[in-house]
């Protein structure tokens, strides 16, 4: 048998960092005080995403999140609520926004420092099939920032 | 007929299957989503084109050659499938896009005419959504209610609670014969000498019964029994819903158009006998030439013969899945009481992500709820991992699973 994690194509998929999310996610829980959230779920697969944010001055002082689902979906979300935590609303709307450009496979946006760890997902637009279990989150987070948000 | 064969010869079938010969990420394609649809034989690609290439044409109408010939092949398609399902009339099979649009013609054209408020539809907890979403429509527009019957933890249907169910305002039982989702083999035939001590109809959902045993619609004495080409290695798009005739001549038409029509006035028109009343526009006559194609393929294998394929491969695969570490295995313990279908849960790892590693090895599972949503949520699940098996597969494919399975755990450990 020759697949392992040293198999390329997995091996940029299930990465050390990605697996430590899914199995000790970060800011999983409920939220007092949020005043901005939204549950999402992916019909297709069932994979679903609550989050929960509390935006204070435009600044996102805290958020949490609760799931179920893939390896991908919950360690995307469970690493960025700790990229956005601190955040203002418009660093964490243009953060969302290198992330979706490097799901759909740019390179440039790929390489961009401000993504930080979410780099490491990059792999998953090369598994076009699994690209909306790592947007999950995000655009939970695009939906709870729609609207009137403090 | 060709002399049937007592034994699968696995090659050889193999052989019979173009898509099967070739390679995925490097490895040989082991193609084990056959319950989400199946490959398609040399034999039905053939009848396909050869409908394309020399006698296409509408049916029905034309006056000339080749109408004549898509005719008589779209009408001997009709009595071909009849018979593969042991119908006594041709005119009793009506060809649909599929199961579901099958179920969805009984729901609205029976259902409509006979269902009123107070009235009842027994379903099951094992249904795919195809055999539980038009029921739930029409209870909703007719005042019916629905009814389910729950499983056991083998995920078997618990008979004892139809009997509580079953009652003089049951009008329709609609089973699977066939879980998609676990492989379990329901005892049709008792449900239906149930349903009838109360004076209800049954509907027998087939897909998934078709492809792997010899059904017999009068034997198992229902009253519709719906069933798709593509589990069988026919092409998408086709199907049949089979019905007794005295029933389908007493439900109105579903769907208006040509085809269906005796005459036309402004006002108001006359439909044509069964089955075509049911069959309005163009139909799908490569479909159906196809479906028929397949039926003959199968019967040139023999049900024995792959009955008897498939128990091996049920057998191997429980104690071979079941020996690996964390996997969990849903559906009947007893191998008689299933096909090769194996739902399972690897612990730790995500349905999604087993199937992605397997994809890597060329192995296509479907990972999902299967379209069984009540299901899951019975099983306490959010999904599972299928990896459907029929009359290409083999034992060694079984191991490859295995083996990526484990290097699944591995990953996730």
């Amino acid at each position: 048998m020759s697949i392992d994690r040293s198999t390329p194509q997995l091996g940029s998929l299930f990465q050390e960092l990605i697996l430590d999310h899914y199995k000790r996610p970060r800011n999983r829980g409920e939220l007092e005080g949020a005043n901005a959230e939204a549950h999402l779920n992916n019909p297709t697969c069932g994979d679903e995403v609550r989050l929960q944010l509390r935006v204070v001055d435009g600044v996102i002082e805290d958020v949490r999140f609760v799931g179920d689902g893939c390896s991908i979906s919950q360690s995307s979300v469970s690493m960025m609520t700790q990229s956005i935590k601190g955040k203002t609303l418009d660093e964490a709307r243009a953060l969302a926004g290198l992330f979706t450009a490097m799901m759909h496979g740019d390179a440039d946006a790929a390489r961009d420092k401000a993504l930080g760890d979410l780099r490491v997902l990059a792999g998953v637009s090369k598994f076009p099939v699994r690209v909306k279990c790592a947007l999950l989150g995000w655009n939970a987070l695009d939906e709870a920032l729609k609207g009137d948000v403090a | 007929m060709a002399v049937v064969q007592k034994e699968l010869d696995a090659a050889a079938v193999r052989g019979h299957f173009p898509a099967l010969d070739q390679r995925v990420h490097g490895h040989p394609l082991i193609y084990l989503d056959s319950a989400a649809t199946a490959q398609r034989p040399r034999a039905v690609l053939d009848a396909v084109v050869g409908f394309y290439e020399r006698d296409n044409a509408n049916v029905h109408r034309g006056l000339y050659e080749l109408s004549r010939r898509a005719t008589e092949g779209f009408e001997a398609a009709r009595g071909c499938v009849a018979r593969f399902i042991g119908a006594a009339d041709p005119a009793e099979l009506v060809w649909t896009r599929g199961t579901t649009e099958a179920i969805n013609l009984v729901a609205l054209a029976w259902g409509w005419a006979n269902l009123r408020e107070g009235d009842e539809i027994v379903v099951t907890v094992l249904e795919h959504h195809s055999n539980l979403v038009p029921w739930q429509l029409v209870a909703e527009r007719t005042g019916a209610r629905l009814r389910r019957v729950d499983i056991d933890g083998q995920g078997r249907l618990r008979l004892d609670q139809l009997d509580e169910l079953l009652n003089e305002r049951t009008r329709l039982v609609a089973v699977g014969h066939v879980s998609n989702a676990l492989g379990t083999i329901n005892p049709v035939r008792e449900i239906v000498e149930r349903a009838k001590a109360v004076g209800a109809r049954v509907l027998v959902d087939g897909a998934q019964a078709v492809p792997h045993m010899r059904v017999d619609v009068q034997a198992l004495g229902c009253d519709f029994y719906a069933f798709s080409g593509h589990k069988l290695g026919a092409p998408m798009g086709i199907g049949a819903l089979w019905a007794r005739r005295e029933l389908l001549e007493a439900m109105p038409p579903w769907q208006g158009g040509g085809e269906m029509i005796d005459t036309v006035e402004l006002e108001r028109s006359t439909w044509a006998a069964v089955p075509h009343k049911f069959e309005a526009g163009t139909p799908n006559v490569a479909g159906a030439i196809g479906m028929a194609a397949a039926a003959m393929y199968i019967e040139s294998l023999g049900y024995d013969a792959i009955a008897a394929h498939e128990e091996a491969l049920v057998r191997y695969g429980m104690e071979r899945l079941g020996a690996v570490d964390g996997l969990r295995l849903f559906g009947p313990e007893d191998p008689a009481e299933r096909t090769a279908v194996f739902s399972f849960a690897l612990e730790g790892v995500h349905p999604h992500d087993v199937a992605t590693i397997l994809d890597a090895e060329g192995i296509a599972v479907r990972a999902g709820h299967h379209c069984t949503q009540p299901l899951m949520r019975r099983l306490g699940v959010p999904a599972t991992t299928r990896a459907s098996c029929w009359i290409y597969n083999t034992t060694d494919e079984l191991d490859r699973l295995a083996e990526a399975l484990e290097v699944a755990r591995r990953i996730f450990a």
